[in-house]
């Protein structure tokens, strides 16, 4: 089948975010994964009897659209710090946004009810909940990607291609952690209140807008033992932290609008309560 | 919204203090906004960064830039909620959109930019008197809105017996 053909010509896990030097045209690098990704949500949607959203299906698209962006034509561009941060923002950050609001976890539970019970396990599980907590997934995103730019990490990935293609994949994965933790439709047991999400997004992005200012401040020796041009490090770091505002906005955005619908609900069915004044009936959709 | 004939309810009763701070949230946060897509990228007087911040300038930079954002967002949503319903007071918003943009014109002329010294209004000019024009507006934009809440307050809002 299709999935077939395309696991077939992807290679060994080991390649999946390198972007060494093979001649064009072979290598199609992790895309194939990708594709994979996009082609398994357009099937389980399809065989979703109750019609799932088109909203959730078109933003799952983009994520994977992002994603094959970040791994395709940017991928083999080490030597310059621009597309690598690029690079960063696009699967570290927007491409996590876009495929959390897809709500692949909600759609697997609707198709594939087998699945309910394992799945309900697994999400309420010691370790699950610790690593989806949003303090800890922003330490593990944000964090992670301070461990990478302050410290000679940086370097030796460019070296260690097995290393270079952890970090991509823990960029990723960090980041649609936190975007889940923060803002994900998906169901996440025990999540805490939206004050302290609020709280928590704040936060990050401000750590991730202090560390592009740090970046920019100490181009001429960041990230060390790298060796770039520190104009093209200032420029990297620009982009980075305006970069960081749009995936900022869009989480915020999606946390405000959650709320909003969910309060809707409410108001959409007033309970006349003595002493409280009765506001309108207002429909949610 | 659906005000039908079937289901008579009371008028919603305008929620002052809620349209007030709302609207100071956006205000704040517009006016931020502004500043950096203006002067920062605009007119590029702003500098990204300037050599004489500090290390805490840098942090309380960044938590406010971001809490901007946040707040960007979070204001549209709070103000789409009391319209939805119907708590929305118009006069209080007006004034509290005012008193949000003049307070936070005011604290970036005062804090960020000669207490913190994240950045200057611009470089290589005589910057008093632009210091002067920026905190002026602040405290213009600041009056009117204590104005505009002060009447507020004490007239009725439109529409309203």
């Amino acid at each position: 089948m299709l999935a077939g053909a395309v696991a077939a010509r992807a290679r060994p896990a080991v390649g999946v975010f390198a972007y060494s030097g093979h001649p064009a045209g072979a290598d199609l690098g992790p895309l194939p994964w990708v594709g994979l990704l996009a082609s398994g949500y357009l099937v389980a949607a399809a065989g979703d009897r109750q019609g799932w959203s088109r909203w959730r299906t078109a933003a799952w698209l983009t994520g994977c659209a992002v994603l094959a962006v970040a791994v395709s034509p940017l991928r083999d561009s080490a030597g310059d710090p621009r597309v690598h941060m690029a690079q960063h923002l696009l699967l570290g950050m927007l491409a996590p946004v876009a495929l959390v609001l897809g709500a692949p976890v909600t759609l697997l539970l609707r198709v594939a009810p087998p699945v309910r019970r394992p799945l309900a396990r697994l999400l309420h599980s010691a370790p699950v909940r610790l690593v989806s907590h949003p303090v800890t997934a922003a330490a593990l995103s944000t964090g992670g990607l301070a461990l990478v730019m302050l410290t000679p990490v940086y370097a030796a990935a460019g070296r260690h291609p097995l290393l270079h293609d952890g970090l991509h994949l823990h960029y990723l994965a960090a980041g649609y952690l936190f975007a889940w933790a923060v803002a994900g439709p998906d169901p996440a047991p025990r999540r805490p209140g939206p004050a302290l999400r609020t709280a928590v997004l704040v936060a990050a992005a401000a750590g991730h807008a202090v560390l592009a200012k740090y970046l920019y401040a100490h181009a001429g020796h960041l990230p060390p033992g790298a060796g770039y041009d520190a104009d093209a490090v200032r420029a990297a770091a620009r982009l980075m932290y305006y970069g960081g505002d749009v995936a900022e906005l869009l989480l915020a955005a999606a946390l405000c609008a959650d709320r909003y619908r969910r309060r809707g609900r409410r108001l959409a069915r007033p309970l006349p309560r003595a002493g409280r004044p009765l506001t309108r009936a207002v429909p949610t959709r | 919204m659906r005000i039908d004939g079937q289901h008579p309810l009371p008028r919603p009763v305008p929620d002052l203090r809620r349209s007030l701070l709302a609207a100071a949230v956006i205000g704040a946060a517009v006016t931020a906004a502004v500043d950096e897509i203006v002067f920062h990228q605009v007119l590029g007087w702003h500098h990204f960064y300037d050599r004489a911040t500090s290390t805490v300038g840098l942090l309380s930079d960044g938590l406010l830039h971001s809490a901007e954002l946040v707040a960007l967002v979070g204001g549209f949503f709070w103000f789409a909620d009391l319209r939805r319903r119907g708590a929305w007071h118009r006069r209080a918003g007006w004034g509290g959109l005012l008193l949000g943009a003049g307070g936070f014109q005011l604290f970036d002329g005062v804090v960020d930019h000669k207490v913190l010294r994240l950045h200057q209004i611009r470089y290589g000019v005589h910057l008093l008197p632009y210091d002067l024009v920026w905190n002026a507006a602040g405290l213009l934009l600041l009056l009117g809105g204590a104005l505009l809440c002060w009447r507020a307050r004490s007239r009725p809002a439109p529409g309203r017996p």
